[in-house]
């Protein structure tokens, strides 16, 4: 089976869930709605076997509603082909439902999200924070989070600080000149 | 000089005492021994540990284990007669209590070796055959801090790592010192972060930072070196243990 015909069974068993389709340099992505999930995931897992979860990644599009995006980057060992889903979840809800018993690897890719982001995930079986320590108050990759950090105190076990920045974020901007304007400055935003 | 007689020996006891003092290197010949017990009895709490001799050409040294340092005794019956004395010319060196604790001090530093990022494979390129940091003493690194001096933080210290690289720090005996190796353990290097420490001197004393990233061995071990010009310039006994000192003045006095 192509990777076309994959594509096309899918559109075809679940076309009134389908938000949108979008292809983009040979990559094809779908937008589904978040209730309708772990439908589509079992389906893409068994039937389509999509039998490899590459990624699961979430988007903050602050000042947007529905505020969060998340993306799960799908790979078929035996037909050699990628498929991308996409869904959206409002601030309000801040969950969508568990796939680590369809993927296993989603265990931790979904608690990096609840650690980063805070998004929860309904039926994971340890939702607990993966990088940062569990009682951190603040949900670090979310816009509103300010890039220098905020203050916190756990006593005994991990304390933050808010990192002096000196001018900075220290960013480069695209352009053909030479290194000496390419180079890393603080670049205060434009208004 | 003899020590015949058992009335010599604690006439020549009492002169050993008499003359003791602080900030001298203490050399007593072989036949001297039962002497130099009668000394220990009067500074029994002191003597932590066994009792070494090390051969200088004819007399032995007392080496003696103070703590996690050593303490090295001569005897000179007067003090003037040392100035110069064709008999013992050559065979005694003379110096400086802290400048002998802190000779072994500094060539024999025992590294706890906190690796926490790519600074790390510097550290350990520095540790093996093309730059062999045993050839400063230093290759003893075990991830024991309970045996170490010197804790070289090679790395980005990350906050939810920092309390615990203080732990580890507080885990090692005294004296204790710190080199920041890179940019990211002397000042947080390229992370201004909200999850990076900036700078570990936040939490510990460091006594030597090195610049890099990472820094190439050379520059650990010139690192290392210069934590060896400090040590050498430090009063280890008297700053570093004022009680044990005084101890010692009370019971010479």
């Amino acid at each position: 089976m192509t990777a076309q015909e994959l594509f096309d069974w899918f559109e075809k068993s679940f076309a009134p869930k389908i938000q949108g389709k979008t292809e983009f340099r040979g990559e094809t992505t779908f937008t589904i709605s978040a209730i309708d999930l772990r439908d589509i995931a079992k389906f893409c897992r068994d039937e389509l076997s999509l039998d490899y979860l590459l990624d699961i990644t979430s988007i903050d599009n602050f000042g947007e509603e529905p505020r969060f995006e998340i993306v799960y980057h799908l790979y078929s060992m035996p037909h050699a082909a990628h498929l991308r889903l996409k869904l959206t979840v409002s601030e309000e809800i801040a969950a969508v439902a568990s796939v680590s018993d369809i993927w296993p690897t989603a265990n931790w890719h979904e608690r990096e999200i609840y650690d980063m982001m805070g998004l929860r995930f309904d039926g994971h079986p340890d939702l607990r924070r993966i990088l940062m320590w569990d009682g951190y108050p603040y949900f670090p990759l979310r816009k509103d989070f300010p890039l220098e950090g905020l203050r916190s105190e756990m006593p005994d076990v991990a304390f933050t600080k808010v990192t002096p920045l000196e001018g900075g974020p220290f960013v480069t901007v695209p352009t053909t000149a030479g290194s000496k304007d390419r180079e890393p400055r603080a670049r205060p935003p434009e208004l | 000089m003899s020590a015949a007689s058992a009335g010599a020996s604690v006439n020549l006891a009492s002169r050993i005492i008499s003359t003791l003092q602080l900030n001298r290197l203490f050399v007593i010949p072989q036949e001297w021994q039962q002497l130099f017990e009668t000394c220990r009895k009067r500074f029994d709490d002191l003597f932590v540990g066994s009792l070494y001799f090390i051969y200088v050409k004819v007399w032995p040294v007392f080496l003696l284990r103070l703590r996690n340092a050593i303490l090295v005794f001569y005897y000179m019956s007067e003090t003037q007669a040392t100035s110069y004395d064709s008999k013992i010319e050559g065979n005694i060196i003379f110096t400086r209590l802290d400048a002998a604790l802190n000779w072994v001090r500094k060539n024999s530093l025992w590294p706890m070796p906190m690796g926490l990022a790519c600074c790390a494979i510097e550290l350990m390129a520095t540790a093996a055959s093309r730059f062999d940091i045993a050839r400063f003493g230093a290759e003893v690194m075990r991830f024991s801090p309970r045996q170490c001096d010197v804790m070289i933080v090679a790395g980005t210290v990350t906050y939810k790592m920092a309390l615990a690289v203080k732990r580890i720090y507080e885990q090692m005996p005294e004296p204790k010192w710190v080199i920041a190796m890179g940019a990211c353990a002397s000042t947080g290097g390229m992370y201004r972060s909200y999850a990076v420490l900036q700078g570990i001197d936040q939490l510990l004393p460091v006594d030597v930072y090195i610049s890099g990233c990472p820094p190439r061995p050379e520059a650990l071990l010139a690192g290392l070196m210069k934590l060896q010009e400090k040590i050498s310039r430090q009063g280890a006994f008297r700053d570093q243990n004022p009680e044990l000192a005084e101890k010692l003045e009370d019971a010479l006095a």
